[in-house]
């Protein structure tokens, strides 16, 4: 094998191998910065004897035992005065069997890790720079490219973000009881910021941002494995999936965007929508809802099955026209309960102008605007833009797509909120 | 990306209708199977019922002709594949070589086409995806 072959079988396995070699390291150390550590060590070795010897048979219980031999190497050459050092040492030095974790375990260490790594401790940056490297696999350049940062700067905060776990000394458990569902939480919210940030990348940019969707929903997979019961671990799969769908069909050959109902439905990904409609039934199934129509729930579904439910109410109208918007309202109001956010609220009253006539939405986004939080959000004149352009208002509509337009983030959505307003006087003139 | 494990197994386009896999390689292919699962890369799989119960459908002269199975000339079939979603083509080779495979099982390993998000003459200059995509990103 060529050594850049090699290289990139390394690569590929340290993807498949890393989080769990990482994990059951953890376990034995108890901290997960120097867990990190050793496995890189094990990489290392691994980078040196590959070439020489060819890849062995099981690559990941290879990687295992040269970290453990790495470890006791390192330790060895240190004062072994520390009583931690050595009943750590001594755990490694166990038998070769300990080499390979039985199955519930790995699945356990796998859980850990993660909890770890989305510590409320560290920031959200940090847990989700610390997520990529040690559940994703990713290289801290690559993470660094993924969020526009400087390489060095992604490394210190990994650095920084391991010292503060092994200076707590942060136990290495899952967590259990009331704590469960505010930590899931945040692993959750992790998770779905990471694949936020690959959805909005856009066309040309550097690939590793939009594979930031398929790192996300990796990760969304494994943890609907390690948490199987958890129905909000379901509904955020689904909502990726579904959202995923739509990849292919959001931007025009200048990458400008393509608004859903506009979409080619045709160029929506039916494979990822059926994964997502079956992991959002197995979220409402945990929810307690019984088939046909899996409408009503036992128990109050949460903000990612409800943001999936309504991604799903779009992947199953064939056409935009029979998009059922009035389920989408309701779905919003429920959703308004738990997350009372700008988006959801101007969602919601699009929804409702969908499904009870534009006048109604109307009435809802100029009760909005009250709301300070509202003041500077661009998408509040530009949805009402379209309400008002709908109601044949025309030159109020324009008015209100040129507000937006100045509010806008960026010149790609001003571009396109201009030529609302265009099309607004056009209408007023036809 | 995604990649296609479609799996060769030597003997199949011979199998009459019906012929079912032994119980000892279904275990072993569902555990592999739920190797990929909790490792977040499946995305489809399916076993295919052998070609004695198909048909071909041919287009010579524009005019299409069905033949049944089984297939007397031809030496190798598909007996089933997955659909995986990894980082490149050797994370999918690895996975395919974890496969339980038998004495007369061949995995063929292909990457699937997908829509890319530039035009079509770069794309098929592309020979290194990922790093042809890095380069079309920087211009």
């Amino acid at each position: 094998m060529t050594s850049s072959a090699t290289q990139r079988a390394v690569d590929a396995l340290w993807r498949i191998e890393s989080a769990g070699l990482i994990a059951a390291l953890a376990r034995k150390v108890r901290d997960i910065g120097l867990a990190e550590e050793l496995a890189q060590d094990a990489l290392v070795a691994a980078l040196e004897q590959w070439p020489v010897e060819g890849i062995p048979e099981n690559p990941g219980a290879w990687l295992m035992a040269a970290a453990k031999h790495r470890a006791i190497d390192r330790w060895r050459h240190r004062s072994l005065v520390e009583r931690k050092h050595a009943q750590w040492v001594h755990e490694l030095e166990g038998r070769a069997d300990d080499d390979l974790p039985a199955p519930d375990e790995v699945a356990d260490d796998l859980l850990r890790l993660i909890f770890a790594a989305c510590h409320p401790l560290l920031t959200q940056e940090d847990q989700v720079a610390l997520t990529l490297r040690l559940v994703g696999g990713l290289t801290t350049g690559e993470i660094a490219r993924a969020f526009l940062v400087a390489e060095s700067t992604l490394a210190q905060r990994i650095v920084r973000a391991k010292r503060t776990l092994s200076d707590a000394k942060i136990p290495f458990e899952v967590p259990a009881g009331g704590d469960l569902s505010q930590r899931l939480a945040a692993v959750l919210q992790v998770v779905y910021l990471i694949f936020n940030e690959g959805y909005s990348a856009t066309a040309g940019e550097d690939w590793v941002r939009p594979q930031l969707c398929e790192d996300a929903m990796r990760l969304g997979r494994i943890l609907a494995e390690l948490a199987p019961r958890e129905p909000e671990v379901h509904g955020l799969v689904a909502l990726m999936e579904l959202q995923a769908s739509r990849l292919r069909a959001r931007s025009d050959a200048l990458g400008d965007p393509i608004l859903l109902p506009d979409q080619d439905r045709s160029r929506w990904d039916h494979l990822l929508i059926q994964r997502g409609l079956a992991a959002l039934e197995r979220a409402a199934r945990l929810n307690g809802a019984r088939p046909p129509g899996f409408a009503k729930f036992a128990i109050a579904p949460g903000p990612y099955v409800l943001q999936a439910e309504i991604a799903a109410c779009h992947a199953r109208a064939r056409t935009s026209d029979s998009t059922d918007w009035v389920r989408i309202a309701a779905l919003y109001t429920a959703l308004a309960v738990l997350l009372p956010t700008p988006v959801v609220e101007l969602n919601r009253a699009v929804a409702v102008g969908m499904a009870e006539g534009p006048a109604a939405g109307l009435a809802l986004v100029d009760a909005l605007r009250e709301s300070p939080t509202m003041l500077n959000y661009h998408l509040v004149p530009a949805v009402r833009g379209d309400l008002l352009q709908k109601l044949g208002r025309y030159a109020q509509a324009a008015e209100e797509f040129e507000r937006a337009a100045v509010l806008a983030g960026s010149e790609r959505e001003r571009r396109y909120l201009r030529k609302r307003a265009a099309g607004a006087r056009a209408a007023g003139q036809g | 990306m995604r990649f296609m494990m479609i799996m060769i197994p030597k003997g199949y386009e011979r199998a009459t209708p019906g012929t079912m896999p032994d119980p000892k390689a279904v275990e072993a292919m569902m555990k592999y199977n739920e190797a990929l699962q909790k490792a977040g890369v499946l995305l489809a799989l399916d076993g295919l019922h052998p070609p004695s119960m198909g048909a071909r459908v041919s287009f010579a002269g524009g005019k299409p002709k069905v033949t049944d199975g089984p297939f007397a000339e031809v030496k190798e079939v598909v007996g089933g594949y997955w659909m995986i979603q990894v980082k490149s083509k050797e994370e999918a080779v690895q996975w395919a070589m974890r496969c339980p495979g038998g004495e007369n099982e061949v995995i063929e390993v292909r990457q699937v086409q997908e829509f890319a998000d530039f035009p079509a003459d770069v794309q098929e200059a592309a020979a290194g995806y990922p790093e042809m995509k890095e380069q079309t990103g920087k211009k």
